[in-house]
């Protein structure tokens, strides 16, 4: 059986963060679109779910801004495919949305685990 | 932006590699290879839909659309080119004629004239009961400059003939006699050499002068060193000052080509009683006219009182200079604007009613796209795209139709009256022309957008998609297209009752009762230098070998001089009186002219009572007069004038002449004005060193001119000839003939451009509803209508539409006409006979329009017509 999970359980990604995504996943190497949707999905644990249209569009929105490159390849099982690999720029755009991330998250987690609503006391 | 580096087929081949990626992993993961196919479609989602956004991001969609819709517009109109032509034709006319009217208005009334703080500048004059621009006297004008407070400067002008004497013989030339300040006044600087020096305009000063540019240019071939040449004028030497810059004009002086100070005086002219002199003041800052008015007013009446004018009821009068050089052309222009707007609208509406017959004829192409998912944003962008690319088109092609009437407008201004006009050299595409063209094209292009629109917005889609197989015509149509075609005929029928009232005008203008016969008149206007010709006895024989040569001349009936041609102007009076009847000073105001025995024979003027003048009324003799019937019957009401006595104050003299004649009312006033009183004196007895010949011929007179110029010539190759011409011409050339000439053509133009593009309007209409109703006329026709109940029925319909025009119309005409009242002479605004011969015309012209379509409908063949679809 594929490993699926239920689509109800899956989150839709955040606006904006597909971007920093693709970037961490190209860390690892030159991919093409399928293999970072797979990897996305994978090293969520599935939680994430990539709308694969939305993908093509923020590799093709990466490559416009020349965080990316593309190239068409070969692909291990010998297909065709059009493999991305991050450029010098999109390193350090990599590390500048990763920190701003973590500060992202910091302040959401101070505010959601400090001070935690009234309604949920009661509950 | 436009970098677009990758192809969208690179990014479908994309995807179908992550297709096939993804499937061979499903493969992997264990699935059959159709599964694993259908897997990865599902999980993707929607393909196309990517490909849609890949190829839509940071593109301008609604440019995008545009350039589309603009592809698509073009090929609409090539594929119809009948259709387009007309549309654009009917819009660049339209557009056209108003746009190359408004150059006019904007050049005569819009722009300021070309002086220093043009809204200053008045015209400062004193004002009567007869008229409300009543010249000053020179001491009038002395003291009104000394008394007033609200002029920072006065000035006078006054025109004046002189004879050039130059190495090509005499020549008669028109100046203008200034106060010293007058070029200060109006703000312009000699563009060489200099101004007036403040002492040269007291009497006695020197004899110097200023040219125009054009008179620098022509006689003195545009050479520095004129400054300083003499001019001999009139036998005396004038040095030259300055030379005024190339864009002075002044339209009250004419083409004057000599300003000469005020400097010596007339013994008329030294008389507080002789009004000559013409005022220009600017107003001190801060001073309204009628502050002006109201201060000039108690000084006028305060010298009348002081120096016992009576008889005559002077106030001031102080109105802008642009008010006196435009006012005459206003009402005409602004009624020309009036008409190509209207013009206008006609076109407009005419090319709306065609658009929306094509957008008619598109409702199953709309319904289609609609029923397709197109938004009716959509679907009106493109019926917009369509409006603006044929309204551009339109507006391109009008402001070639444009460019092209003013230049011929201009040229059709004949010299004399355009040197009174100057603003006619800045008629032209100007800033302003582009505006207003600008605002135009927009109108037009937004009318013709929203016609469409206004369409869709009435459109069901189900009834476009059902309406090709059904044959009624859409009452949408019916309804919006009949009121438009009621629109066009309103306006049509405006225009044509404009048209006629100002032909009839002209008409009653020109055969206005002259009082002579102005056919094979030959006249020309002479002048003898008064050094040359200085006594009595002189000019008189002068006269005597003029008339004796001119009559010998074959094809010359009779001969004769006057100081003033017919049909010019109430101008060169006389204040007269009566001896033995008590005077209280009654101001009696009479045009005076000077003639020769031969004149008014010559004229065929007819002789009520007693004689004509003859050889023996001479210096010696005792002087007579000859008065015209509206003297007669003004001062002699129930007495027989001849042998009475007038009196008046000639050349500063108190002379009494004896009345031996009665003359019919020969015109001396503009044609548009009653008759005046008129004294005709024996020129042998006044002196006369300018005059006009006048010839009768008994052939064709234009051609005998020459002839007459030549022995004249022989006479004394110093006579100054000029404005050799025939009556006829002179009295067509005349302010008022060629004023109700002029507005009477245009609007008559108009009208019949409006009456062409209405009754093809309705023609349209019928037939289109025609085409509409084929299978319905069919149906009827199948169950026994008669062909004459056809004809019927679509002439009911015309006639009905026709009917609303001219109803409307008629009203509306009536209206407009009394807007015009102005420019009518000798018919009332509602005239009976103008408006139902206009009723007739346009109600002819429709049913004729009618007939065709009724004539097709009639012949239809009902089996034809219900099997046709």
């Amino acid at each position: 059986m594929p490993s699926q999970k239920n689509p109800d359980d899956r989150i839709a990604l955040l606006q904006g963060t597909l971007d920093l995504l693709i970037l961490k996943t190209l860390v690892l190497g030159p991919c093409h679109g399928q293999g970072v949707a797979r990897s996305i999905q994978r090293r969520s644990e599935e939680v994430f779910f990539v709308d694969h249209g939305s993908l093509y569009l923020a590799l093709q929105r990466l490559e416009d801004k020349k965080w990316i490159s593309a190239k068409w390849g070969v692909s291990e099982n010998n297909r065709k495919a059009r493999f991305y690999s991050l450029t010098a720029k999109g390193r350090e755009q990599l590390v500048e949305k990763t920190s701003e991330w973590e500060r992202l998250t910091r302040a959401m987690g101070l505010i959601l685990g400090s001070s935690p609503g009234p309604s949920s006391e009661e509950a | 932006m436009f970098k677009r580096t990758r192809s969208t087929d690179d990014f479908a081949e994309e995807i179908k590699a992550h297709l096939e990626l993804e499937a061979d992993e499903l493969q992997l993961e264990g699935l059959t290879e159709d599964e694993a196919r259908r897997r990865a479609h599902i999980a993707f989602g929607n393909v196309g839909a990517a490909q849609e956004r890949f190829y839509l991001r940071d593109r301008m969609v609604w440019f995008d659309n545009l350039l589309r819709d603009i592809r698509f517009a073009i090929r609409q109109l090539t594929k119809n080119p009948g259709f387009a032509t007309t549309a654009i034709l009917v819009l660049a006319l339209g557009i056209g004629v108003s746009v190359a009217i408004f150059g006019f208005v904007d050049a005569a009334l819009l722009e300021p004239l070309p002086y220093t703080n043009p809204s200053q500048l008045m015209s400062v004059n004193e004002s009567s009961v007869e008229s409300p621009r009543w010249p000053l006297s020179y001491p009038d004008y002395l003291d009104w400059q000394r008394m007033n407070h609200s002029f920072s400067s006065l000035d006078v002008y006054s025109g004046a003939g002189y004879i050039l004497n130059n190495s090509s013989g005499a020549e008669p030339v028109q100046a203008e006699r200034v106060s010293g300040g007058f070029f200060q006044t109006l703000g312009i600087h000699p563009m060489l050499g200099r101004d007036f020096y403040p002492g040269e305009n007291r009497p006695g000063g020197p004899n110097v002068l200023l040219l125009s540019y054009g008179t620098w240019f022509h006689r003195f071939g545009a050479r520095r060193d004129a400054i300083g040449q003499t001019v001999d004028l009139d036998g005396r030497a004038f040095t030259i000052i300055g030379v005024l810059p190339h864009t002075f004009s002044f339209a009250p002086g004419g083409s004057a080509e000599f300003w000469v100070p005020i400097n010596s005086f007339s013994d008329h002219e030294k008389k507080r009683t002789f009004y000559t002199f013409l005022g220009i003041g600017r107003l001190r800052p801060g001073v309204t006219a009628q502050a002006a008015l109201a201060e000039m007013n108690p000084i006028a009446k305060q010298l009348q009182l002081q120096y016992g004018i009576t008889g005559l009821d002077l106030t001031a009068s102080v109105v802008p200079l642009s008010e006196m050089i435009v006012g005459d052309v206003r009402p005409i222009l602004l009624t020309l604007l009036s008409g190509a707007l209207l013009l206008l609208l006609i076109a407009c509406v005419n090319v709306g009613s065609l658009v929306l017959v094509r957008s008619e004829s598109r409702r199953r192409e709309v319904a289609v796209r609609g029923a397709l998912g197109a938004t009716p944003a959509r679907l009106a962008e493109q019926f917009v795209t369509e409006g603006l690319l044929l309204g551009l088109l339109g507006s391109l092609a009008g402001m070639m139709v444009a460019a092209g009437i003013m230049r011929l407008l201009g040229s059709l201004v004949p010299k004399g009256m355009a040197s009174n006009m100057p603003f006619l050299g800045s008629v032209g595409l100007n800033a302003h022309t582009a505006v207003f063209a600008a605002a135009v094209a927009m109108l037009v292009v937004l009318s013709l957008a929203a016609t469409p629109m206004l369409r869709l917005l009435f459109l069901e889609v189900h009834e476009g998609m059902a309406d090709g197989d059904r044959g009624s015509g859409s009452r949408f149509w019916r309804r919006l297209g009949a009121n438009l075609v009621v629109v066009e005929l309103v306006i049509a029928v405006v225009l044509l009752a404009g048209a006629g009232l100002l032909g009839r005008s002209l008409y009653r203008l020109l055969h206005v009762p002259l009082g002579f016969d102005p056919s094979h008149l030959a006249t020309m206007s002479v002048m003898a230098l008064d050094t040359v010709y200085k006594s009595d006895e002189q000019v008189i024989g002068l006269y005597r070998e003029i008339v004796r040569r001119v009559s010998s001349l074959p094809g010359v009936q009779t001969a004769g001089m006057t100081s003033m041609l017919p049909v010019q102007c109430n101008c060169a009076t006389d204040r007269i009186h009566f001896p033995g009847r008590p005077d209280h000073g009654e101001h009696n105001e009479v045009d005076e002219r000077h003639v020769s025995p031969g004149y008014l024979p010559a004229l065929r003027a007819a002789l009520v009572r007693g004689r004509y003048f003859t050889e023996a009324d001479d210096p010696s003799h005792p002087r007579v007069a000859i008065i015209n019937q509206v003297l007669a019957r003004k001062y002699f009401p129930n007495e027989d004038p001849v042998g009475q006595r007038i009196a008046n104050d000639e050349s500063g003299r108190p002379s009494v002449w004896e009345i031996v004649g009665v003359v019919d009312d020969v015109r001396e006033g503009a044609l548009d004005v009653e008759a005046w009183p008129a004294e005709y004196f024996p020129i042998n007895q006044t002196r006369q060193n300018n005059f006009s010949l006048v010839v009768r011929t008994s052939q064709d007179e234009g051609s005998m001119l020459p002839r007459l110029v030549n022995t004249l010539h022989q006479i004394d190759s110093n006579l100054a000839v000029s404005d050799e011409t025939t009556m006829t011409e002179k009295i067509d050339a005349t302010q008022a003939a060629l004023l109700h000439r002029f507005s009477a053509l245009l609007v008559g133009g108009f009208a019949a451009i409006a009456l062409i593009l209405g009754v093809v309007g309705l023609y349209g209409v019928i037939a289109y509803s025609m085409s509409q109703r084929t299978r319905e006329i069919g149906v009827r026709m199948a169950l026994g209508a008669q062909r004459s109940s056809v004809y019927a029925l679509v002439m009911r319909q015309a006639g009905w539409l026709t009917a609303t025009g001219l109803a409307i119309g008629l009203v509306c005409s009536i209206g407009s006409s009394l807007l015009i009242r102005s420019l009518l002479f000798g018919v009332e605004a509602w005239d009976a006979v103008t408006l139902s011969l206009v009723a007739f015309l346009l109600g002819f012209a429709s049913m004729a329009a009618s007939f065709l379509p009724a004539h097709r409908a009639a012949s239809v063949n009902p089996v034809e017509a219900l099997r046709a679809e």
